[in-house]
């Protein structure tokens, strides 16, 4: 009987390279989707969707499974390529491949390692600052009582708590996002972690904005190539390759690898110069 | 024609090999790639030097033996021909011309331009085949009905002449086109049904186990193949390893 390696041959490697990329696809357009909210929606909608991103129990799971892929996505595309190259010791001395091929097929490799610096940027930047950061903002309001202008913090009830009160020590802030009682010791109310503000702050710096929203719209070009040829490339690695179907997937894959990117470079875009 | 020949030249398997120059003069543009290296030994041996050495069997474009990486491409610049079929009106009078062997770890260059493509033989033997007992009483194949579709595709399949441009043109030497032919051919016929799952086990194992790269779906090898040989034997090839790998 023939022995199967599911997860050592090279078909193998092929399957979870399109499954990972795949599953990616699709956690890219969910995260294209919130994205758009800083773009249609307002401070409140966008930070009420980061908070459920980050506490939900479906979510939290679809987000592991997404740092897993990204990880076997990066992994294996490194073996593929480290094998491949072993494949063939001595190079050509001359080599017309654009005659056979396109480029973004040819250079998948260097494209996915653009698109790992940039997601450990991006990670950075955005991610850890939500998740860890002691310094993380609370979103506020700024509300005129008629007695001029107050700044309240925005409650996660729906509520207001004066910013005042915080100053005066009335409330303690504890755990980065509970109010609590100073007296009693009693929490009283959530808050929203602003990344709306740390988004918009991060585009908009008078020092770094502009080469921050530069670097983030050469990303969504490198990504662009690398679905190009990943999308449809994904289909054939799982072997549905069926001359009925393949313009379809193709055509979407061309759709997707444009559009995808596009709206996503729109948002920094936005933010830097036209947006307040 | 007046020409400029860049030719591996490599003394055997062990020595390492260099590119050198050859200039040929009075090519007829009606010749056929072999024809033109034919008439450049000619000279090499009238002046006492060592031939090129160059894979050639039938000339007929159908026994898969001749090879060449000529110009960057893998029996050079024409579409669906082997190289013995390209002619020399494909180029133009005082072009340059490299000729290199078709390169991959599973193909080590023998001498000059020859490689050994015995790693293809390898593969058949671990399962490019049906086990038929032809003892005496073998039962005639048409009798069993076959729809005609798949039959096209499995001879559409069975026209891979294993010349091995695929992996000469592949950026990753790898051999899934040739395998999936294989394995296609077979897999499309009710007598190669029977054997199609350790087939696709043993003759995949075996073509990893040769050294050759992995399939990055560039489609390089499709556009190559002097044959048309389709990427969706690709397609079917993964599809028959991964129902085999989980049954």
């Amino acid at each position: 009987m023939a022995k199967s390696a599911i997860l050592k041959s090279s078909l193998a490697k092929k399957y979870w390279m399109a499954l990972t990329g795949l599953f990616l696809c699709l956690f890219l357009a969910g995260h294209l989707a919130g994205n758009l909210q800083l773009i249609f929606g307002n401070a409140l909608q966008f930070n009420q969707y980061a908070l459920f991103m980050t506490t939900n129990p479906a979510v939290k799971l679809l987000s592991y499974v997404t740092y897993i892929s990204i990880l076997f996505h990066a992994i294996d595309g490194i073996l593929l390529t480290v094998q491949n190259q072993r494949a063939r010791p001595i190079k050509y001395a001359k080599e017309n491949a654009s005659a056979n091929s396109a480029w973004a097929s040819r250079n998948m490799a260097v494209l996915g390692t653009l698109i790992l610096v940039f997601i450990v940027t991006h990670m950075v930047n955005f991610w850890a600052k939500m998740h860890f950061d002691a310094n993380m903002p609370l979103q506020t309001i700024m509300i005129d009582t008629g007695g001029g202008k107050q700044e309240l913090y925005l409650t996660t009830d729906g509520d207001y708590l004066p910013k005042v009160r915080v100053e005066q020590k009335l409330v303690t802030i504890k755990n980065r996002t509970e109010f609590y009682d100073t007296g009693a010791d009693v929490k009283i109310k959530d808050g929203y972690k602003d990344l709306h503000k740390i988004t918009f702050a991060f585009f908009q710096d008078a020092k770094y904005g502009l080469i921050a929203t530069i670097a983030y719209v050469i990303a969504m070009f490198v990504l662009a190539f690398h679905l190009l040829h990943g999308f449809a490339s994904a289909f054939q690695s799982l072997g549905a390759n069926n001359p009925k179907y393949n313009g379809l997937i193709r055509s979407f894959g061309k759709g997707f690898a444009i559009i995808v990117p596009l709206l996503f470079a729109i948002i920094p875009v936005y933010i830097h110069f036209f947006a307040k | 024609m007046k020409l400029t020949l860049k030719i591996w030249r490599q003394k055997n398997a062990k020595e390492t090999g260099k590119i050198v120059e050859y200039p040929i003069d009075n090519v007829s543009p009606d010749m056929s790639f072999l024809e033109m290296l034919d008439v450049l030994n000619e000279g090499l041996i009238n002046k006492g030097d060592d031939p090129v050495a160059f894979d050639h069997d039938c000339r007929e474009g159908i026994c898969g033996m001749c090879s060449l990486f000529i110009n960057g491409e893998a029996h050079g610049p024409d579409r669906g021909v082997t190289t013995c079929q390209l002619h020399m009106r494909m180029f133009k009078d005082g072009d340059t011309i490299f000729i290199e062997p078709f390169r991959a770890k599973a193909f080590p260059v023998i001498k000059d331009l020859v490689v050994d493509r015995s790693s293809f033989d390898r593969i058949q033997h671990a399962g490019g085949f049906i086990s038929v007992n032809t003892s005496g009483n073998t039962i005639d194949a048409n009798t069993i009905p076959i729809n005609k579709h798949d039959a096209d595709r499995s001879f559409d399949a069975a026209t891979c002449i294993g010349c091995g441009a695929c992996v000469a043109t592949c950026k990753n030497s790898s051999a899934m086109l040739f395998v999936s032919a294989k394995v296609s051919q077979f897999a499309l016929l009710p007598q190669g049904k029977v054997e199609a799952a350790d087939r696709v086990l043993n003759m995949v194992n075996q073509m990893d186990a040769e050294g050759f790269g992995n399939c990055t779906n560039t489609g390089a090898c499709e556009v190559e193949c002097p044959k048309g040989i389709s990427l969706e034997n690709i397609a079917r090839m993964n599809r028959e390893y991964l129902v085999a790998s989980i049954k």
